[in-house]
């Protein structure tokens, strides 16, 4: 297999432009005859639902959730980026494009990022008009803010429930048509199989999370919007019901899987306090903006926060990178958290966490403006540990956030299976080896709005379908494989509750493919995977029944193939020699402790073909090249 | 940390909308305080999973507050005793040793329960179909900044615009109105420049719906603001009020 990226000749500004123009169309009254397929409602598939919708193409949409509005991407938090440059400091396409990549850590590629940072203006113009309660200044002009990766201020923000705003903003583009009948959504349908027939995805086969009855939806084409892997770690900042069950069933029917090891540690979360924590909470790292983060000199001191006089406080990173500060990126920021705790510096009982201080900011603005511009982030905070924020520092420690790799996609976001496109976080697309803030909600929003819209039409119209029903062979066996894997499932009557294995899991995922890496460690997990799937096989407990309601049974579906894609991204990590962005291989860092890239051997995307269950997966490498921004030890200091 | 807990629970069960339900009693120790109440709810089904017996299924999705999933009536209050916060937000420190908490579903005729906890929303989806948007096609918007709009007219619809539609207003009212609900939606966009092209078919249309689903009628009790976890304002009804016969009028 060759990866083909498809990326379009011409000077990188003018690529979408081009492509854009030599792409297929399909006519306005051809449209209605194509049927689309798109798994997910959060801010990619509820937005490409809706353009695609009102584009004239019949669109069927599916949901775990029991309504699209529920979708994960409703808890983002801090804002949404584009190079407006309203601030007058000194933004342009091309530097966000450049930050982006340089962010990425020089493993993304350069004309998908180029695209992205090219849109996302647009973006911002599009949900405004939607009726998103943006931030404001006095004048009625929309505030910007700064985010971490960045030294102009970029980000535009709806308090901290930006990602809520801009998903309500889709959900409502989206019930629109819903209620024109021209997108069908059917809720609480979890996608169990992907649809292929004659090599072309045309549909999937999905389980009715009501009535436990499977059913198959079949179209033209099919758009995965179904999110990222994080949970994959049981503890992770992800909903609980995230998974990679749609993303992870393609793999298996031969959508290669990318970069899984590039996952993103966020800086700024609510450190875990105890083994029944079910998930872990973030606050924006807007906070960085304002706050200073810092830990005791003195190793161990057990002193209270403010007690501790300020020739006593190591702001770190204010002392590592005195240019960006406690602005950092994300995996730099996260990296020398852990190291500060690992040397003894950590706080609190559990001694894994730093503190996040805004005793300057009230001293300087007042508590008011803090209020204003943080306050839900501080009363969460307050919510889930009981002290206050504003008096004394708060507690914070990294956690799993976010994953950059994802099924692989071409320029058109086409995965390795025509017909099967990818958006959002569940492709690998812009963000390389690490996300910058921010960037997440652009993407989704890129991809749903602006790209998909004009792709997919050219697959369409270069296209010709035959008319395929449910009587399809191929529709009949991925039902009947479901089925049996169902059956197979309940069948296993052991002792162990699903979670409890999903925690071993996110356990070995965590100490030895987590924030840091090395190859004994990976070893390691690459015999403790394959041994606790064999006894989730043998051991796991599902009550219930099958043909119903059944939220043990939703659970075991989503821990087999996070059994299998755990094992994948220890691969992948164990491949990757080099440190890069979220992932650090301990044995690839400079003096200074920095992640060291091996570009002469790594500048690629590791696209992994599936060979079974436990079988070693086939490798197939897509070269990245730099053109525009040469590749540089990534500098913050 | 304080020591573990021992708490008595009456948790509502129901096989699926067409049986018969009942309230079913547990004992369940070794509670923490720094559980969340749906991580209590957790190990009390991990105990039930053990034993063999079916889980409490319960609706809950990001536990920190913003989905609008989760949806427990505790003690007989949407989202149990505290004030602005959703149930995925209560932690267990809010109850004593001992205490005895009773936990149902949202109760109204218009949101038909599917299993124990769970119950169907769908009719908020329909009446935001009805008119909960701005008809704008993607692309072609003017760029952002074209239109200004005060700070504090986009701080008042930021406000009504933070409601999380998980149904706590309607559950904790007697008549079960969703006037709180449509209202947070028709103030937003009344508000906004941006709303104004259909501001009158928007609130004839969503009411319409919402009449057609079933919800009771709102006679000002306030519940609904008390209740509501994002503490939204009545005034956004009154809005809604104002925004219908104004409509009516012109």
């Amino acid at each position: 297999m060759i990866l083909d990226s498809k990326i379009p000749d011409g000077p990188i500004e003018k690529k979408w432009d081009n492509h854009r123009f030599h792409m297929k169309l399909v006519n306005p009254a051809n449209k209605r005859k194509y049927h689309v397929i798109v798994v997910g409602t959060g801010l990619a598939g509820a937005s490409a639902a809706a353009s695609l919708a009102e584009l004239g193409y019949q669109v069927t949409t599916l949901s775990y959730h029991e309504s699209p509005r529920r979708a994960h991407s409703i808890a983002a938090q801090g804002g949404i980026n584009a190079p407006k440059n309203y601030p007058n400091d000194g933004d342009s396409v091309f530097r966000l494009f450049y930050d982006t990549v340089k962010g990425g850590d020089y493993r993304s590629r350069e004309a998908n990022v180029y695209r992205l940072a090219q849109v996302s203006g647009a973006i911002i113009d599009q949900c405004v008009a939607q009726g998103v309660p943006f931030a404001r200044e006095y004048g009625g002009m929309l505030d910007n803010r700064s985010f971490g990766g960045a030294q102009v201020s970029r980000t535009f923000y709806a308090r901290g429930q930006t990602g809520q705003q801009l998903l309500l903003g889709a959900y409502s583009a989206l019930i629109r048509q819903m209620g024109t009948g021209a997108v069908r959504f059917f809720e609480r349908r979890e996608m169990l199989d992907l649809v292929v027939v004659e090599g072309r995805a045309r549909g999937v086969v999905a389980r009715n999370l009501t009535t436990g009855t499977l059913e198959s939806f079949l179209g033209d084409a099919v758009l995965l919007a179904t999110g990222g892997y994080s949970n994959a770690f049981f503890l992770s900042t992800n909903a609980m019901m995230c998974n990679a069950t749609a993303t992870w069933r393609a793999h298996k029917r031969g959508a290669l899987f990318a970069n899984p090891c590039f996952t993103q540690i966020h800086p700024t979360c609510i450190p875990v306090s105890s083994g029944h924590q079910s998930k872990l909470t973030l606050m924006s790292e807007s906070l960085r903006n304002d706050g200073r983060i810092w830990v005791p000199k003195k190793k161990g001191d057990d002193r209270a926060p403010n007690s501790i006089p300020e020739d006593e406080r190591d702001y770190y990173l204010e002392r590592l990178y005195p240019s960006f500060g406690n602005l950092v990126p994300r995996d730099v920021a996260s990296r020398r958290a852990k190291e500060m705790c690992d040397k003894g510096h950590g706080v609190g009982s559990t001694r894994l966490a730093v503190y996040l201080d805004f005793a300057d900011t009230i001293e300087r603005h007042g508590k008011a403006w803090v209020e204003e511009k943080y306050g839900n982030l501080f009363d969460m905070y307050k919510q889930i540990t009981g002290e206050d924020g504003y008096g004394t520092p708060m507690r914070i420690y990294p956690a799993v956030h976010y994953t950059m790799g994802g099924l692989w996609v071409d320029y058109n976001l086409m995965s390795t299976i025509p017909g099967l496109f990818v958006l959002g976080e569940a492709n690998f697309s812009d963000h390389g080896a690490n996300r910058l803030g921010a960037s997440a909600l652009m993407q989704g929003l890129a991809d749903g709005y602006f790209i998909i819209p004009y792709t997919i039409g050219d697959y369409l119209a270069s296209t010709s379908f035959p008319k395929i029903e449910e009587s399809h062979p191929a529709v009949q066996k991925a039902e009947a494989g479901i089925a049996a894997l169902t059956q197979k499932l309940m069948d296993v009557q052991g002792s162990t509750p699903v979670d409890v294995l999903h925690k071993e899991l996110g356990k070995i995922l965590w100490e030895h493919c987590g924030m840091t890496r090395n190859k004994a460690g990976l070893e390691e997990a690459l015999k403790l995977i394959p041994a606790l799937r064999e006894r989730f096989w043998k051991d796991v407990k599902i009550t219930g029944t099958p043909d119903g309601f059944n939220q043990e049974l939703e659970k075991a579906h989503r821990v087999v193939d996070f059994l299998e894609l755990g094992e994948l991204m220890v691969r992948d990590a164990l491949h990757r020699n080099e440190s890069c962005g979220g992932h650090f291989r301990e044995e690839s860092q400079t003096p200074e402790g920095e992640a060291k890239r091996n570009d002469a051997k790594f500048s690629y995307v590791a696209a992994w073909e599936y060979a079974g269950t436990g079988a070693k997966p086939k490798l197939h490498k897509e070269p990245l090249a730099f053109e525009y921004v040469k590749p540089s030890q990534r500098s913050y200091k | 940390m304080s020591g573990t807990m021992t708490i008595s629970l009456k948790v509502w069960r129901q096989r699926d909308s067409d049986s018969e339900g009942r309230f079913v009693d547990y004992v369940l120790s070794d509670v923490s305080p720094d559980m969340s109440f749906l991580e209590m709810l957790d190990l009390l089904n991990l105990e039930l999973v053990r034993k063999g017996d079916d889980a409490i299924a319960f609706d809950h999705d990001c536990r920190e507050g913003i989905c609008g999933t989760c949806s427990l009536y505790i003690n007989g209050r949407a989202h149990g005793p505290l004030k602005g916060v959703t149930a995925c937000q209560l932690h267990m420190r809010t109850f004593h040793d001992g205490e005895s908490i009773t936990v149902e579903p949202w109760r109204a005729k218009p949101f038909p329960i599917i299993k124990d906890l769970v119950v169907d929303r769908s009719a908020f989806d329909r009446i935001m179909a009805a008119g909960g948007f701005v008809s704008v096609h993607t692309g072609g918007a003017p760029d952002a900044n074209t239109i200004l709009i005060a700070k504090e007219t986009a701080e008042e619809a930021m406000d009504a615009a933070a409601c999380i539609g998980c149904g706590a207003c309607v559950a904790a009212c007697k008549n079960g109105s969703a006037m709180l609900f449509v209202a947070a939606k028709v103030s937003q966009l009344a508000l906004l420049p941006q709303g104004q092209a259909e501001r009158k078919a928007r609130v004839e249309a969503m009411l319409a719906q919402m009449d057609a689903e079933g919800f009771g009628a709102c006679s000002n009790t306030y519940a609904c603001e008390a209740e509501c976890p994002k503490q939204i304002s009545v005034s956004h009804i009154a809005r809604l009020n104002r925004e219908y016969l104004r409509a009516k009028l012109a």
